[in-house]
């Protein structure tokens, strides 16, 4: 991959920006509010795609709705803004129809552990070659504040108003128990080592999960009277706790709790694409074809 | 173009319409498909996923049909053809991504072996309630085709044609088959491969660039860029703009949404197909489609016999609906009788048509077996009274 193949179609010059040559520069303003971590996180994965020189025009990404829900819209890559909850599955099929693709689904807690946490569990079974990017906010944004599968017992929501009662997610743990073979957590407080982990499973194979706690001013914070999306960052700053290959059992997160980040799982374990092949090729020999790396597209 | 021979098991055989179906789809050149096991129409995919391996083809059982459907969208991006195959439950599950493939306008088929509903329903036995399903079912404004074969042989035929559709007009295209032509087995002519023609998907020419993914190139139709080739283009299920970029206006609506309609109802012409006999001086028209056809040909035998005259027209394709030929056939006969096994849904596109001019009459059928060939024939006797 070369730069000049980054830096097609677009009108845009790094010198601009470092990272603007990876975004669709004609759809900025975004509509991210003031002080909103998932920015940051864009640009720690731009960063990555840079650093890593992945063949661009072979990137897809997949969001599904929400606040998240807006990354693919902004990646200058084949982008898929797809329904509520199916970033996942959606991205299934993308790297299944065309296996040469590297897949990134990059979207929101609420969307792949709330409405799509079922897919998010097979995927991680299944071991699907994709690159699984999850923002968690604690909260539903983008509908305004409402109780999530990882908001923290007795933290505030709009439809939780006397504090949640319910168990959140622990996703790491969720993730790595279910057998994804690459599981990390940051804040978006650790821009390098999140755009280090980022370039890392960019280059691995199979389920890589990613979750990356993120402010959220507007509603979070100020449903739980926390200050700004400054004072989370400081709070991150003085609760993170970083702990390599830590038991993901661990890192359970509690309202305005110590918050266990770090890479938890790096292991090699055949993809369902590669078990499939293996497979077949045991048990059916000769006979079996696989699909071919640009697809099985019929064309004349 | 012609089909790829290494999905077509040319021969005759002696297949139930889930079989045929399956081979239908892979004399077309799907390569994938995504679903989730339901009766009555898991034989679909339990013949796919033997066969798929030798020719190239991914199968993947996916964990609902939520999964299904979203994976079929997502790998019809790729160019690969794709498909998935269900029933009436797992139609419900699907509509949220076929309302998705329709706003993206992505080419894919989706396969529905009717069992008799409401919820679970008679998962073993024939149903046609969901017609009105497959019409309208997922929400907001778009125009789905459907096809519905009455026989094992249509069922290998129409799946072809459904592929043909789905890459001509880039939308999901549905085949609407029951429990009783998937179960039930008869003779299969499946041609060689040179004699099946392949609607290829049309991929743009121009330069990545130059290339708009929502233009409306005269048909109304977009020209298609796979993903992986260089495009680096954004599609939504959100209103969007020429460029696919989301916009939330009253004005972009408007446009987007009437290229969707219009795409389907300005070719519906060319896409709706329906078999005629004897309607010529007709004084009643009996009007079926699937498997109540056959049945449907009974009834009008015995009414024939009675001296009524009696015309037929079978719906090969279903959604778009014939529209223009029953309101002419409404100038001259008396009635249309239309037997289904639902408690009346095309008798409700029939009524709409004929707008008084002639009369519609149901002849229900709750689900779980066919009709009795005499209920037919008394309501075609009614008709004249």
């Amino acid at each position: 991959m070369s730069t000049t193949t980054q830096s097609l179609h677009t009108n845009v010059d790094a010198s601009e920006h470092p990272i603007a040559p990876f975004l669709r520069m004609d759809r900025m303003p975004h509509i991210w509010c003031p002080t909103c971590g998932i920015g940051t996180i864009v640009k720690c994965f731009a960063s990555a795609l840079e650093q890593t020189k992945v063949d661009l025009d072979k990137t897809s990404i997949v969001s599904g709705i929400g606040c998240t829900g807006r990354v693919a819209g902004y990646m200058k890559l084949d982008a898929f803004h797809t329904t509520h909850g199916r970033a996942i599955p959606f991205a299934t099929g993308l790297k299944l129809g065309r296996p040469e693709l590297l897949v990134t689904v990059f979207s929101g807690d609420g969307d792949l552990s709330g409405i799509g946490g079922n897919h998010l569990i097979h995927a991680a079974r299944r071991n699907i070659d994709i690159l699984c990017i999850l923002v968690n906010n604690f909260i539903y944004g983008m509908t305004g504040g409402q109780n999530a599968p990882t908001t923290p017992v007795s933290a505030r929501s709009s439809t939780m108003p006397y504090g949640n009662f319910e168990h959140p997610f622990n996703l790491v743990h969720l993730a790595a128990s279910c057998g994804a073979p690459y599981v990390a957590r940051w804040t978006c407080l650790h821009i390098r080592r999140l755009t280090k982990t980022f370039a890392e499973a960019l280059t691995r194979k199979g389920f890589r999960f990613i979750e990356v706690i993120a402010p959220c001013s507007t509603l979070y914070a100020r449903l739980n009277k926390l200050g700004s999306g400054l004072d989370l960052m400081r709070f991150y700053h003085d609760n993170a706790e970083i702990k390599h290959g830590a038991d993901t059992r661990e890192a359970e997160i509690g309202f305005q709790d110590r918050i266990l980040c770090g890479k938890f799982v790096d292991i090699e374990k055949p993809t369902f694409t590669e078990l499939m092949h293996e497979h077949y090729t045991k048990t059916l020999g000769d006979r079996f074809v696989p699909m071919k790396p640009e697809g099985g597209w019929i064309h004349e | 173009m012609k089909a790829d021979p290494a999905g077509v098991l040319t021969g005759v055989h002696y297949l139930d319409g889930d079989f045929a179906c399956g081979e239908g789809a892979m004399a077309a050149g799907c390569r994938f498909v995504a679903g989730y096991p339901i009766t009555p129409s898991t034989e679909v995919v339990e013949r796919i996923s033997r066969r798929f391996p030798m020719m190239g083809g991914t199968f993947i059982q996916m964990e609902d049909e939520l999964a299904s459907m979203a994976a079929v969208v997502g790998a019809a991006w790729t160019g690969t053809k794709s498909m998935t195959v269900t029933s009436g439950p797992g139609f419900s599950l699907m509509m949220e991504n076929i309302g998705l493939g329709a706003m993206m306008e992505t080419p894919c088929v989706v396969v529905n072996v009717q069992r008799g509903g409401p919820s679970t329903g008679l998962p073993t036995m024939a149903g046609q309630a969901d017609m009105m399903q497959a019409r309208w079912g997922s929400h907001g404004d778009y125009e789905p085709i459907a096809l519905s074969p009455r026989s094992p042989q249509e069922a290998f035929d129409f799946t072809i044609d459904a592929f043909n559709l789905a890459e001509q007009y880039r939308v999901p295209v549905f085949v609407m088959m029951d429990e009783c032509v998937g179960h039930m087995t008869e003779k299969v002519v499946i041609p060689p491969a040179e004699e099946i023609e392949i609607v290829p998907r049309k991929l743009t020419e121009k330069p990545p660039g130059e290339y708009l993914p929502y233009q409306n190139n005269g048909n109304k139709v977009p020209e298609f860029a796979r993903a992986g080739d260089g495009y680096r283009f954004h599609t939504t299920g959100l209103t969007h703009d020429e460029r696919g970029y989301p916009e939330m206006s009253e004005e972009c609506q408007e446009k987007n949404v009437s290229r969707l309609l219009e795409k389907i109802r300005g070719s519906a012409d060319k896409i709706t197909r329906f078999v005629e006999n004897e309607t010529d001086g007709a004084d009643v028209v009996v009007l079926s489609y699937g498997i109540t056809a056959r049945v449907a040909r009974m009834g009008i035998d015995l009414a024939r016999k009675k001296g009524v005259k009696v015309g037929e027209i079978r719906l090969e394709v279903v959604w778009p609906f014939p529209e223009k030929r029953i309101r002419e056939l409404s100038k001259k006969v008396k009635a249309f009788v239309v037997p289904e096994i639902n408690y009346g849904q095309m008798v409700l596109e029939v009524e709409r048509c004929a707008a008084g001019r002639a009369g519609a009459i149901l002849v229900p059928h709750a689900g779980g077996g066919v009709h009795d060939p005499e209920s037919i024939s008394s309501a075609i006797l009614g008709a004249v009274k």
